[in-house]
């Protein structure tokens, strides 16, 4: 008497057992069409590749701003005329120098040179520096590079009068700054008058300091108040426009990528749900000898699971590499845009881990939903439908 | 090998080089504090209020000071500063100032 | 062994191409024997096989297996008795193209959860069994008719069922090789297994390994006789 047979107890050996095979047959099957697999892991790691590096690239970047910004002047007090920026008269000072709360207020003279030779813009800036003084400039890395300049060399300016005058550089300002000063020409306040022929008796803008940072919104009404033609930006409102820059320009490129990763999925759906002949008489077979739907399923959700997750792994570290060894490489072009003077984009890598997370998600979940949900026709079939 | 254990085993060493990747993010950051620090003194000293990033236009290099109309003496779409300047958002300091007037 | 009572199945019910398969049958099918049954193709051959072997429900009657009645057990409960009694050998053959013969031969154990190593060791030792051994990895493209279907064989015997199906098995084979296949079938009998054939072929029918013969007409018994 044969002895009739029993469902087996579940246990977690079968559990593994049965996926491990069931793997084992994905991935057979998957070889089977070597060159267009190879090709749709390469597209897919293509895509967490790019989003990728640009969610580190951009978060990285406001991690550093937020950082270096910290110690931006409190409060700047800009001129307006007819709109635009003008230049302040430095009697202004007298004026708000009695407001309760200021502890000091600084005339601020710096502005814009373009160097026809290289066709690069400069931001030229008046400091006290003893080595700083007439006659001499101090440079940032992105002029020493773009002009190929260094200390001891003499750059050529030429001033508003059309007067051509000759600065030497007395140093150039560390690379590891460059992300702040790449452009800077470090000036004395003497060569900056002769050089845009500003008067004396006026400034660019001025910086004023706080003795109780809280207070920085009631004195910058209080100096609206006395200085109408002046706007007053305080170091917050800063902090806030890097924070704003890097999430906006992050979406401008995410929401391309949003767009080709939305494509994919598109493609990898319309692969997916024409399951062809072949495909649904394989199905059919495994049914009839003995796979339930269930199995059919785990089969396919491995599939899903082997393109994807291998992509997103491969991508991520590629992302990583290409941001942070490489400074962006590949986006070059995009950041650089017209400008000839660049900073070099040796940022420190702050990364996100939700952000991690949620590329993870975002590129295994729907793929394997898309690999699994078309399939589900296919699975249901009558095990005897291969013997019709 | 099994095909099966070829894969796991293909993922687990991605998962720990992924691992390595935030072991080296968070050791990087330590290590570039020093960098860090040189640019913040350097930003107090001097008083900066932007970074270098894009020196195309003034609105570009200076985000923060930007007025609310510079912009307009380009061309609509900014395409000579393209694309950084059809990206730089109005900076929140520049909206203030208009902001009695809705 | 295995009982059917008034077994009855129809297809497209309801539609305008309703059509009965299988029209009250019953049969005692019994254990250690091969049966066949025999009839041109439209009596119902096929559809019996696959009522028998829990692949399908019948519309109507009773099926009792080892004295136990599975017409009414939930589909997850009649699978598994599926899987583990009975070993099918199709017409078509039905291998899986672009994979190895052995791996073929493993597919209907994957599912039950057994180690690979030792699903793999048993199917090795029916290929040897078989003598297609150095086949094994030869993806089943490059096999011949008759190493082909002994992969199949192979894949039937791989869960070590009591009962096996076969349907049409000498359909693309010649006299030669049908004439191997029923040897092999000889050997399985005497190894206690239950033999279930279809088929119209007098090479099948007409052998001395065959115990009983069903003749099938239109879906109904034409007699019942050896």
């Amino acid at each position: 008497m044969y002895p009739i047979p029993r469902l087996p107890r579940k246990c977690m050996r079968t559990w593994i057992e049965r996926h491990r095979n069931i793997l084992d047959f994905t991935l057979s099957s998957l070889v089977r069409r070597k060159r267009k697999n190879a090709a749709l892991v390469s597209v897919y790691t293509l895509i967490v590749f790019l989003l990728g590096s640009v969610l580190f690239f951009t978060y990285a970047l406001r991690q550093e701003a937020s950082f270096l910004l910290k110690e931006a002047p409190e409060m700047i007090v800009q001129k307006l005329s007819a709109g635009r920026h003008d230049l302040i008269p430095v009697s202004y000072i007298e004026r708000i120098r009695a407001i309760k709360g200021i502890s000091s207020i600084k005339e601020r003279l710096w502005g814009y040179y373009y160097d026809p030779i290289v066709g690069a813009n400069y931001t030229l800036m008046v400091v006290e520096d003893p080595e700083v003084s007439p006659g001499f400039i101090a440079v940032g890395e992105g002029v020493s590079r773009t002009r190929l300049a260094s200390p001891g060399d003499a750059i050529e300016f030429r001033t508003s009068q059309g007067i051509t005058i000759e600065l030497e550089i007395k140093k150039v300002l560390s690379s590891a700054s460059s992300l702040v000063s790449s452009d800077l020409v470090l000036i004395s306040e003497d060569d900056f008058r002769k050089l845009f022929g500003t008067a004396k008796g006026f400034a660019t803008d001025l910086a004023v300091k706080v003795r109780n940072p809280r207070e920085l919104t009631t004195i910058a009404l209080k100096v609206a108040e006395i200085l109408p033609d002046t706007r007053q930006i305080l170091r917050e409102e800063i902090l806030r426009t890097y924070d704003a820059i890097f999430s906006w320009r992050g979406g401008i490129l995410l929401a391309t990528l949003f767009g080709a990763v939305l494509a994919f999925i598109i493609f990898a759906w319309d692969k997916a749900s024409g399951l062809s002949m072949e495909e649904k008489r394989e199905i059919g077979i495994l049914k009839a000898i003995g796979w339930e739907t269930s199995d059919i399923i785990r089969m396919k959700f491995w599939e899903g699971i082997v393109v994807s997750l291998s992509s997103f792994l491969m991508g991520i570290l590629l992302a990583y590499i290409h941001v942070f060894f490489t400074s962006f490489m590949l986006f070059e072009p995009v950041l650089k845009g017209w400008a000839t003077l660049y900073p070099a984009f040796k940022i420190t890598p702050f990364i996100d881990g939700a952000q991690v997370a949620s590329l993870f998600f975002l590129t295994v979940v729907p793929y394997t939903v898309a690999t699994i949900i078309p399939s589900w026709r296919a699975a249901i079939v009558d095990p005897d439908s291969v013997m019709r | 090998m099994r095909k099966s254990s070829l894969f796991f085993l293909y993922i687990t060493i991605q998962t720990i080089l992924l691992g390595c990747m935030f072991t080296h993010a968070s050791y990087k950051q330590k290590s570039d504090v020093n960098r860090l620090q040189e640019n913040i003194s350097l930003v107090q000293q001097l008083g900066l209020t932007d970074l270098c990033l894009f020196t195309e236009a003034s609105y570009t290099r200076h985000l923060s000071l930007a007025d609310f109309h510079t912009a307009f003496q380009d061309s609509p779409m900014a395409l000579e500063h393209f694309p950084s300047g059809s990206l730089v958002p109005h900076p929140p300091a520049a909206k203030k100032m208009y902001e009695n007037m809705d | 062994m295995i009982e059917l009572k008034d077994i009855r199945k129809v297809f497209n019910s309801g539609k305008p191409n309703e059509f009965s398969a299988v029209q009250g049958i019953s049969l005692s099918i019994e254990a250690r024997k091969a049966t066949v049954l025999k009839g041109p193709s439209g009596s119902g051959k096929t559809t019996l096989l696959s009522l028998i072997g829990c692949m399908a429900r019948p519309t109507a009657g009773r099926i009792r297996l080892f004295d136990r009645e599975i017409t009414s057990l939930p589909e997850r409960f009649l699978t598994d008795i599926r899987r583990k009694t009975f070993g099918f050998i199709f017409q078509h053959f039905n291998l899986i193209k672009g994979i190895t013969a052995l791996e073929n031969a493993m597919l209907p154990a994957y599912p039950l959860g057994e180690k690979s190593s030792s699903i793999r060791k048993r199917a090795l030792n029916l290929f040897e069994l078989f003598n297609i051994a150095p086949k094994a990895y030869s993806r089943v493209e490059w096999l011949s008719g008759g190493e082909a279907q002994r992969v199949t064989i192979v894949r039937a015997l791989v869960n070590n069922p009591s009962v096996i199906i076969a349907d049409e098995p000498t359909a693309h084979l010649d006299t030669k090789l049908s004439l191997e296949f029923m040897g092999i079938l000889a050997k399985l009998k005497e190894d206690g297994k239950t033999l279930l054939l279809a088929s119209h072929d007098p090479v099948v029918y007409e052998s001395a390994v065959v115990d009983r013969v069903v003749n099938l007409r239109d879906g109904r018994i034409d007699g019942a006789g050896q």
